[in-house]
C-alpha cells in the first residue's frame, strides 16, 4: 500500500520535513501493511464496537452551574487581547 | 526502613498512630526525590511547596505522584510534550478531586511517553527516565515515570493511565503492582485523551493491598464522564481478606504461550507462577481466545484513529505553543504542531488520519470495530469458564534504551496487555521474579472480566502472598 504521506499530513494540519516525510514514509506502509491483517477476518453480521463499555442516555441534571472564569480559561492562550484569544488575519481585510 | 520506602498501608498505619506526620512523610519523598531524581528522572516537575501545602491542610494525608497528562489545579501538565510546555491546569481532574477526598494528594508530576505514545518512555519530549533496576534500561511505558517512581522508591505509589498496556508493562519492567481497571470504572474527566474508547486511570504502587485502596479512592461515576456507570464501587481492600487460590479457576490461553518474541525467562518466570497457583489449589483451565493474532492490528488502526481526532484541538489557538511563523489560520496549524509535537505523535497522528480518510474508513476503522466485538467476546466466552486469566505481561524484561528502533517492534511490547484493553475489561500486573540473564524484574498480568476488579484484586493477592519476597 502505497501512502500520499504529504498529503495525508495536510489533511492532519501537520507540516513535514522532506527528511520527516522520507523516514515517515516506510514505517507508516509497514504499519499500515501489518494491520491489513484484519482483512482476513469474517465480520459478516457483526456488530462494530465503539466503547470499552456502552451506555445508553448518560443523562444528567440540566441546572446551571459554574463554569471557569474568563481569566483563568485566558490564562493559557498564546495571545490575547481583553477578553478574546488573538489570533492571526483569518478573513481578508478584516483586522487582525 | 525509610520513610519514602513506605507503601500506602504502612504510610497510612504509621500516620495514625502518630509515628510521623503527613507532612514528615511529605518532606521525606521530597528529599528522597532530591537525592535521587538526577539518577533516575522519574519527575518532570515536583511543586514542593504546594505539595507540602496540601499535608498540612490534610493531616493524615498520603502523597502520590501524578502522571503528567492528569490535570491538577496550578501545576503543568504537558503530557512529556514541547507543545504544552508552560501549560498550567486550570481545573482539578475528577481522579484528583475523588483522591483528596480519600486522603491523598498529588505530589509531583512523574515522566512519560508523549501524550502516552510509546512503551518505553523515551518518546517524552522533556526528559530521560531510567529503569532503577539497571540504569542503561528503560522503564517501560508510557507510564514509565510512574513506574520508575514506585520501583526506585520516589514515591509512595503513583498513578497511571493504560491505553494499551501502559500501566501495566511498565509496573512489569520496574517491579511494581499496576492495575488497569475496567473501562468506565474510573473517570477519565481532566485526563488528556489519547484514544477515548480505551484510555483508563489506575494505580501503580508497591502492593497489591495498596492498589486496593487506591483504586477505591479513584473510582466511581462521575457526571462529567459520560462512560461511568453508576455501579457502586465495592471496598476493594476489604475484598482482600482471605485471599486464597484454593478453588480459583485459572484460565490459560495458548494463544498468550505460543508467540514469536516470548522471552525464555519471561515464560520460565509465567510457567512458574502457574504451577505455584495450581499447586496452592487453583484449577488450571485451557481456555482459547482465538483472536488474540488481530487485536494489535485493531489496536493500532482504532488508537490512532481516536488520537488523531483527539489531538485536533492542538492548534495553537487558546493553549499550547503556537509558531512564531504562523502568517494565518493554515499556518498557525501546520507550523505550531510540527513544531510541538515529536515523531512518534506525528506518526500516529498521520496513520489514524489515514485509516478514517475519505474511502478507507470501512476497510480499517469500520472493520477494526468490529474485529474489536469479535475479540470482546472471546474474553466473554472464557470468563464462562475460568475465573481469571494468568498470561506473561510484557514479551520481555526491560530492554536497553535505543535498543528497539523501528515503530512496529516496540509496539509489539503490548502484545499482551491490548486484547483485554480493547474488551474493556480489568488486569493486573503483579511482580513474579527476576529474568536470571539480564537480573530484571518480570510481572505476570492476571485478568477478570468487566467490573471484576474485587476478584482481580483478591486473586492478585493471593499470588503475591505466593510468591512471597523477591528481595
Amino acid at each position: 500500500m502505497k501512502i500520499d504521506v504529504g498529503y495525508v499530513a495536510e489533511l492532519a494540519r501537520l507540516e513535514l520535513t522532506d527528511e520527516e516525510k522520507s523516514v515517515f514514509q516506510p514505517q507508516l506502509e509497514n504499519i499500515v501493511k501489518y494491520v491489513e491483517k484484519i482483512s482476513e477476518v469474517d465480520v459478516e453480521g457483526v456488530e462494530p464496537m465503539m466503547h470499552g463499555r456502552t451506555l445508553v442516555n448518560a443523562f444528567r441534571e440540566d441546572v446551571v452551574r459554574p463554569s471557569l472564569a474568563v481569566e483563568t480559561a485566558l490564562a493559557n492562550a498564546p495571545k490575547r487581547v481583553g477578553d478574546e484569544f488573538l489570533l492571526p488575519k483569518i478573513v481578508e481585510g478584516a483586522e487582525s | 526502613m525509610e520513610l519514602y520506602e513506605l507503601g500506602i498501608k504502612a504510610a497510612q498505619d504509621g500516620i495514625a498512630k502518630g509515628e510521623f506526620s503527613s507532612v514528615e512523610l511529605t518532606q521525606a519523598i521530597i528529599d528522597r526525590y532530591h537525592a535521587k531524581n538526577a539518577e533516575i528522572g522519574a519527575y518532570l516537575t515536583f511543586d514542593e511547596d504546594q505539595a507540602l501545602a496540601l499535608a498540612r491542610e490534610n493531616p493524615k494525608s498520603v502523597p502520590i505522584a501524578v502522571k503528567d497528562l492528569i490535570n491538577v489545579a496550578g501545576q503543568p501538565c504537558t503530557c512529556a510534550s514541547k507543545i504544552l510546555k508552560g501549560y498550567v491546569s486550570p481545573y482539578d481532574a475528577t481522579v484528583i478531586k475523588n483522591m483528596k477526598a480519600h486522603g491523598f494528594i498529588p505530589a509531583g508530576r512523574v515522566n512519560m511517553d508523549e501524550f502516552a505514545m510509546g512503551s518505553s518512555t523515551e518518546n517524552s519530549g522533556l526528559g530521560v527516565t531510567r529503569n532503577p533496576y539497571d540504569l542503561g534500561r528503560v522503564p517501560g511505558g508510557s507510564s514509565g515515570g510512574s513506574a520508575a517512581a514506585v520501583g526506585g522508591n520516589l514515591c509512595i505509589a503513583a498513578l497511571g493511565t493504560d491505553t494499551g498496556g501502559s500501566i501495566r508493562q511498565p509496573a512489569s519492567f520496574c517491579n511494581c503492582v499496576g492495575v488497569k481497571p475496567s473501562y468506565g470504572r474510573v473517570s477519565r474527566y481532566g485526563v488528556t485523551a489519547f484514544a477515548s474508547s480505551l484510555d483508563q486511570v489506575g494505580p501503580m504502587t508497591k502492593s497489591v493491598e495498596d492498589a486496593a485502596i487506591l483504586l477505591g479512592a479513584l473510582a466511581g461515576h462521575d457526571e462529567m464522564d459520560g462512560t461511568t456507570p453508576k455501579d457502586p464501587v465495592p471496598d476493594y481492600a476489604s475484598a482482600l481478606e482471605g485471599a486464597s487460590m484454593k478453588g480459583v479457576r485459572l484460565g490459560v490461553a495458548k494463544e498468550y504461550f505460543d508467540v514469536k518474541g516470548l522471552d525464555p525467562e519471561v515464560k520460565r518466570i509465567t510457567e512458574e507462577a502457574i504451577s505455584k497457583c495450581e499447586k496452592a489449589g487453583a484449577e488450571l483451565v485451557e481456555v482459547s481466545l482465538p483472536h488474540t493474532e488481530y487485536a494489535m492490528a485493531v489496536y493500532y488502526i482504532i488508537a490512532p484513529a481516536e488520537a488523531s481526532a483527539n489531538l485536533a484541538r492542538f492548534d495553537g489557538v487558546r493553549y499550547g505553543h503556537r509558531s512564531a511563523e504562523a502568517k494565518d489560520v493554515f499556518s498557525l496549524y501546520t507550523k505550531s504542531r510540527a513544531e510541538g509535537f515529536g515523531p512518534e505523535v506525528k506518526r500516529r497522528i498521520i496513520m489514524g488520519t489515514y485509516v478514517l480518510s475519505s474511502g478507507y474508513y470501512d476497510a480499517y476503522y469500520g472493520r477494526a470495530q468490529k474485529v474489536r466485538t469479535l475479540i470482546t467476546r472471546d474474553f466473554a466466552e472464557a470468563f464462562g469458564k475460568c475465573d481469571a486469566l494468568l498470561s506473561p505481561c510484557a514479551p520481555t524484561p526491560a530492554f536497553k534504551f535505543k535498543e528497539l528502533q523501528d515503530p512496529l517492534t516496540m509496539y509489539l511490547n503490548d502484545l499482551f496487555t491490548i486484547p483485554s484493553a480493547l474488551a474493556g475489561v480489568c488486569a493486573s500486573s503483579i511482580p513474579a521474579g527476576f529474568s536470571r540473564d539480564t537480573k530484571m524484574p518480570v510481572g505476570v498480568q492476571f485478568i477478570c472480566g468487566a467490573f471484576e476488579e474485587a476478584k482481580l484484586l483478591k486473586i492478585s493477592k493471593a499470588f503475591e502472598e505466593l510468591r512471597g519476597s523477591l528481595v
